[in-house]
C-alpha cells in the first residue's frame, strides 16, 4: 500500500517537473513566430533554451518510462487509448529537435522558415494537447474492462478538454515569457516582458474557469472534500500566480519565472491529488478504473525502482541545476553566434 | 487492415530507422572524445580542428538518432499493450533505468559540450564529451538488456497472468543481453570508425586537407581493426549460444531442415517454405553448423522441419540476413588488416582509399541485417517462448495504425533525405581553417 502511494505521488511528482522544465521551452517556442522579428531575435529565442531542452523532454521519456515500469497497464491502456493524439504529439517534437539543429546549417531565409514553423509546431502542438489529455484523463477515458477504447479523437476536443488544453497553453507561454524575459535584453526584452502581462491577464480567466468547471465535469474534489487540507495546493496554485504578476511589475524576472514554475506544478499536483488513487479513471463505469492499487507492478520491481529513482533523480537534478547556472544570466555575444 | 501487420511494420521501420543513426552516434562520440583528449594532452590544435569538424558531422547525426528514440519508447504502449502489460513489471523497469541513469546524462551534456566551448577549461570540456560517449553507450547496454529478455526470458514468473520479476540480478546478467552488448557496441564502433575512414578516404583522394585527414583516418584505423576483430569474435559466441537457446533461429538462420547429426554449413542456398528444403545448395561444408553450434562434429542439430508449423520464423529472410551480416563482417576484418599494413603509405594507396570510401553504407547494411537476423528469426514469438506477437498489439483500429504508419515513413523519410544532405555537405566542405574554429 504504502509503496504504491509512494508511486503514485512519484509518478505526478515526475509530470509536474516535465511540465515545469519542458513547459518554459514550449512557451518560447510558441512565442517564438511572434517575438522573433529579426533574426538576432530568433538566435536569442533559440539560444536561451538551446542548452536545455533536451535534458528537459528527457523528463518525458522518464515520465513515460516510470509509468511503464511501475503501473505496465496504465501506460499500456493510456498510450493506446490515447493513440492519435500522442503520436501528434511525438512527430510534433521530432519537428522541433531537428529544427534546433537544422535551421542553422544553411543559410538561406526560405531554409530557415521552415525550420521556424517547425519550431512553432513543435512547441505549440505539444503545449496544447497535453493540456487536453490530462484534462480528459482528470474527466475519465471511454474504456471497458479489457482496456479496450471505446471513443474516438473527436471525442477528446469537449469543452473541458479544450479548456484544459487553452489553460497548459497559457500557462507555459507565461512561463516561457518570464525565461525570455530573464534572458533577454533591449528591445526583445521590452516586447517580452509587455507581452508577459497581457498573457497573464488572460491566463487568469481561464484558470479560474477551469477550477470551477472541474466541480462539474469531474470528480476532482471528492479528495478535497474529505480532506480539506488538501486544498493548500489549490491555495499555493492560486498565490504563485499572483506573484508571478508581483514579480513582474517588480522587474525581478528570475522570481517570476520561478513563480510560473510553481503554479504549473501545482496545477498539476492538484489534479494528481484530486485522482488518488486513481492514475486512469474509465468513463464508462468506475469499476474499470486503473488505479494505483489494482494495477501496479509487483512489490519487487517498485521497490528496485524506489532504489533508482531516489540514486538518480537527486543526480540528475544536481547536474541539471548546475548546466542552468553555468549558461544562467543574458546571453553573450559569443553564445549568440553558434 | 490487420493491426498486428501494420504495426509489425510501424516498428521494424521506426526502429531500423532509429538504427540508422545510433552506431554512428555510439561509435563517434567515442572517436572525437579521444580527439579531444588528444587536444588537451598535446595542445595541438589539429586535434582541435578534428574534434570540430567530426563534431559537427556528429552532432546532425545525434539530433536525428535522439527525435526517433522517442517514438519507439511510446510504441510499446500505443502498439503493443498487451504486451506492456504482460512483461511491463520487467522490460518497463530497464526502459526507466535507461532513462533515468543515461538519457538524462547524454541529453544534459551534450548541450554542455555544443555551447559551452568558452565557459569551461579545455579539459573539463573534453570530460563532457566522454560523458556523452560513456552515457551513450550505456543507454544501448540497458536496451540492449531489455532486448535481450525478449530473446531469451531469465529472471522471472508467472504470476496475475504476466510475467512478473523474481531475480534481478538474473535480468541484468543474461547472458543473452551480456553477448548483445558484447557484440553490438564494437560493431557501432566499427561503423563509426568506418564512417571516418571513407569520408578522410574522400579527401585524401581529392588531395586536400592531407595532414588532417591523414590523422584522422589513422586513428579510427585502430578503432576499427579492434573493433572488426571483437564484432566477429562476440559474433561467434553469440551464435553458439542462440544454438542452445533459440534452436529455431539457428536451424532457420542456417535453412537447415531436417534434423541430423554431423550437420553441414551452406554457404549459399535459396531455401524454400513451401516444399521445407533448399531449392539450390552450392558449398556444403559437413559437420561445421554441429561443431559451429555444439563445438562436437557429430553433435545433432534440429532442423527447422522438427518444429511445429507455428513456431517456425520466416527462414529466407533469416538466412539471407545472417549471409549477408557474415560475409560483411569477414570482408571488415580484412579490410582493416590491410589497413593496418598500409598505414603510412595511404596516399600510395589509392584503389584502398576508393574502397574505403564506398565501403560506408557496408557497416550499416551489416548493422541492420543483425538486427533482421535477431528480430525476423525470434518470430513467432515476442517474448521467446511465452508470448506470440499476434498476442501482443493493441486493441486499436487497424486505419489508425495505417495511418501513422504513413506519417512514419514521410516524416522519417524526408527528415533522412534532409540529415544525410547535411552530413555529405560538411563531410565535403571539410574542415574549418583553425582561426574560424573559435565559433561553432
Ligand atoms: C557492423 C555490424 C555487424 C557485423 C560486422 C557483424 N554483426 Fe552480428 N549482429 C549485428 C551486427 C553485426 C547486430 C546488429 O549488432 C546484431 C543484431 C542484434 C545483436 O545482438 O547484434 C547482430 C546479431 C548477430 C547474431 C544473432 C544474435 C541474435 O539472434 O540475437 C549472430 C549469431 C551474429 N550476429 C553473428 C555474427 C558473426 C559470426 C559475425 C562475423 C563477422 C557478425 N555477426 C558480424
Ligand atoms: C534498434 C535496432 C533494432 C532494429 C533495427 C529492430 C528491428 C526489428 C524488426 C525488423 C522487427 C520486425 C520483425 C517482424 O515482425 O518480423 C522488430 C520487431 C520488434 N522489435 Fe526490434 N529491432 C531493434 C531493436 C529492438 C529492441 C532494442 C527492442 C526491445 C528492447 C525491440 C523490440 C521489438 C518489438 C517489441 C517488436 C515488435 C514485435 C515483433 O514483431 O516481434 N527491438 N524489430
Ligand atoms: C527499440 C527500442 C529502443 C527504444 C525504446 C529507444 C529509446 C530511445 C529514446 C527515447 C531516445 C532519445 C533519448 C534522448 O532524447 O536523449 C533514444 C536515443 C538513442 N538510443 Fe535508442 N531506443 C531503442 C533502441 C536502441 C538501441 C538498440 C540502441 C543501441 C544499441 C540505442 C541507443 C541509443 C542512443 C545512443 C541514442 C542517442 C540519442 C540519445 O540518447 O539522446 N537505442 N533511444
Amino acid at each position: 500500500m504504502i509503496l504504491q502511494t509512494i508511486w503514485f505521488f512519484l509518478w505526478g511528482l515526475l509530470w509536474a517537473i516535465f511540465f515545469m522544465t519542458d513547459g518554459f521551452d514550449f512557451g518560447v517556442g510558441t512565442l517564438y513566430p511572434y517575438l522573433g522579428k529579426s533574426e538576432e531575435d530568433k538566435r536569442s529565442m533559440i539560444n536561451s533554451i538551446g542548452p536545455f531542452w533536451d535534458g528537459n523532454e528527457v523528463w518525458l521519456i522518464t515520465a513515460g518510462g516510470v509509468t511503464f515500469a511501475a503501473f505496465p497497464k496504465v501506460y499500456a491502456v493510456m498510450f493506446s487509448s490515447l493513440y492519435t493524439p500522442l503520436l501528434f504529439i511525438l512527430f510534433a517534437l521530432i519537428l522541433r529537435g531537428v529544427a534546433f539543429e537544422f535551421r542553422g546549417q544553411i543559410e538561406n531565409p526560405g531554409w530557415k522558415r521552415i525550420w521556424d514553423l517547425c519550431i512553432f509546431i513543435g512547441s505549440f502542438v505539444p503545449a496544447i494537447l497535453f493540456g487536453v489529455a490530462f484534462a480528459n484523463i482528470f474527466r475519465g477515458i471511454p474504456f471497458d474492462g479489457q482496456g479496450v477504447y471505446h471513443g474516438n479523437i473527436l471525442m477528446l476536443l469537449n469543452p473541458y478538454g479544450i479548456l484544459g488544453g487553452l489553460l497548459f497553453l497559457l500557462l507555459f507561454m507565461l512561463h516561457g515569457a518570464n525565461w525570455l524575459a530573464m534572458k533577454t535584453g533591449g528591445d526583445l526584452h521590452a516586447r517580452v516582458t509587455a507581452l508577459a502581462e497581457k498573457i497573464w491577464l488572460a491566463l487568469v480567466p481561464v484558470a479560474v474557469i477551469f477550477l470551477i468547471a472541474s466541480a462539474f465535469a469531474t470528480r476532482l474534489y471528492d479528495n478535497y472534500v474529505a480532506n480539506p487540507g488538501l486544498a493548500l495546493v489549490i491555495v499555493i496554485a492560486v498565490v504563485s500566480l499572483l506573484m508571478v504578476k508581483f514579480y513582474l511589475s517588480k522587474k525581478d524576472y528570475f522570481k517570476s519565472w520561478c513563480a510560473s514554475a510553481l503554479t504549473i506544478v501545482s496545477c498539476t499536483f492538484f489534479g494528481i491529488i484530486g485522482l488518488f488513487p486513481v492514475l486512469f479513471p474509465s468513463l464508462i463505469d468506475s469499476q474499470y478504473h486503473l488505479t494505483a492499487f489494482n494495477d501496479s507492478s509487483s512489490p519487487m520491481t517498485l521497490t528496485i525502482m524506489l532504489g533508482v529513482v531516489v540514486i538518480f533523480i537527486p543526480i540528475v537534478i544536481g547536474y541539471q541545476i548546475w548546466t542552468y547556472r553555468l549558461f544562467s544570466g543574458h546571453l553573450t555575444k559569443e553564445e549568440m553566434e553558434y | 487492415m490487420d493491426p498486428v501487420f501494420l504495426s509489425r511494420l510501424q516498428f521494424a521501420v521506426s526502429t531500423m530507422f532509429h538504427f540508422l543513426f545510433v552506431p554512428l552516434t555510439l561509435g563517434l562520440s567515442i572517436i572525437i572524445a579521444w580527439m579531444e583528449t588528444q587536444y588537451v594532452r598535446t595542445g595541438d590544435k589539429i586535434y582541435l580542428q578534428m574534434t570540430k569538424f567530426w563534431g559537427k558531422l556528429f552532432l546532425i547525426n545525434f539530433a536525428l538518432g535522439v527525435v526517433t528514440g522517442i517514438t519507439l519508447e511510446f510504441q510499446f504502449g500505443t502498439n503493443w499493450s498487451r504486451y506492456s502489460e504482460y512483461v511491463g513489471d520487467i522490460f518497463g523497469s530497464l526502459l526507466a533505468i535507461e532513462a533515468t541513469a543515461a538519457f538524462f546524462l547524454e541529453s544534459t551534456f551534450i548541450g554542455i559540450w555544443i555551447f559551452g566551448w568558452k565557459k569551461l577549461s579545455a579539459k573539463a570540456h573534453a570530460t563532457v564529451m566522454w560523458l556523452v560517449a560513456i552515457a551513450g553507450n550505456f543507454s544501448a547496454i540497458w536496451i540492449l538488456t531489455a532486448n535481450g529478455f525478449m530473446q531469451h526470458p531469465v529472471g522471472y514468473t508467472i504470476r496475475n497472468g504476466r510475467a512478473e520479476m523474481t531475480d534481478f540480478f538474473e535480468v541484468l546478467f543474461n547472458k543473452f543481453s551480456l553477448l548483445q552488448i558484447a557484440h553490438v557496441l564494437p560493431a557501432a564502433c566499427l561503423l563509426g570508425a568506418f564512417f571516418v575512414m571513407g569520408v578522410s578516404a574522400w579527401h585524401l583522394l581529392k588531395k586536400q586537407h592531407v595532414i588532417f585527414f591523414q590523422k584522422s583516418f589513422r586513428i579510427s584505423l585502430v578503432f576499427g581493426l579492434v573493433a572488426s576483430l571483437l564484432t566477429g569474435l562476440t559474433g561467434d559466441f553469440h551464435g553458439t549460444h542462440v544454438a542452445e537457446v533459440q534452436p529455431a533461429k539457428l536451424a532457420a538462420m542456417e535453412a537447415h531442415w531436417e534434423t541430423r547429426a554431423n550437420a553441414p554449413i551452406v554457404m549459399f542456398a535459396i531455401p524454400d517454405e513451401e516444399s521445407g528444403k533448399n531449392l539450390i545448395e552450392i558449398g556444403s561444408i559437413p559437420g561445421l553448423l554441429s561443431f559451429l553450434g555444439y563445438h562436437d562434429f557429430n553433435a545433432t542439430v534440429r532442423g527447422i522441419n522438427d518444429f511445429p508449423a507455428d513456431e517456425r520464423p520466416p527462414v529466407l529472410i533469416t538466412f539471407a540476413a545472417f549471409r549477408i551480416m557474415v560475409g560483411l563482417g569477414t570482408l571488415f576484418i580484412i579490410l582493416m588488416v590491410y589497413g593496418w599494413f598500409r598505414r603510412d603509405k595511404l596516399m600510395e594507396s589509392p584503389l584502398f582509399l576508393k574502397i574505403m570510401l564506398f565501403s560506408i553504407p557496408l557497416p550499416y547494411i551489416a548493422i541492420e541485417m543483425g538486427w533482421v537476423l535477431a528480430e525476423v528469426g525470434r518470430q513467432p514469438w515476442i517474448v521467446y517462448g511465452l508470448m506470440k506477437t499476434s498476442d501482443a498489439a493493441s486493441p486499436v483500429a487497424g486505419y489508425q495504425v495505417m495511418v501513422s504508419l504513413i506519417a512514419f515513413i514521410v516524416i522519417y523519410g524526408l527528415l533522412g533525405g534532409v540529415g544525410y544532405y547535411l552530413i555529405v555537405k560538411h563531410a565535403i566542405k571539410g574542415p574549418l581553417p583553425l582561426e574560424a574554429n573559435v565559433k561553432h
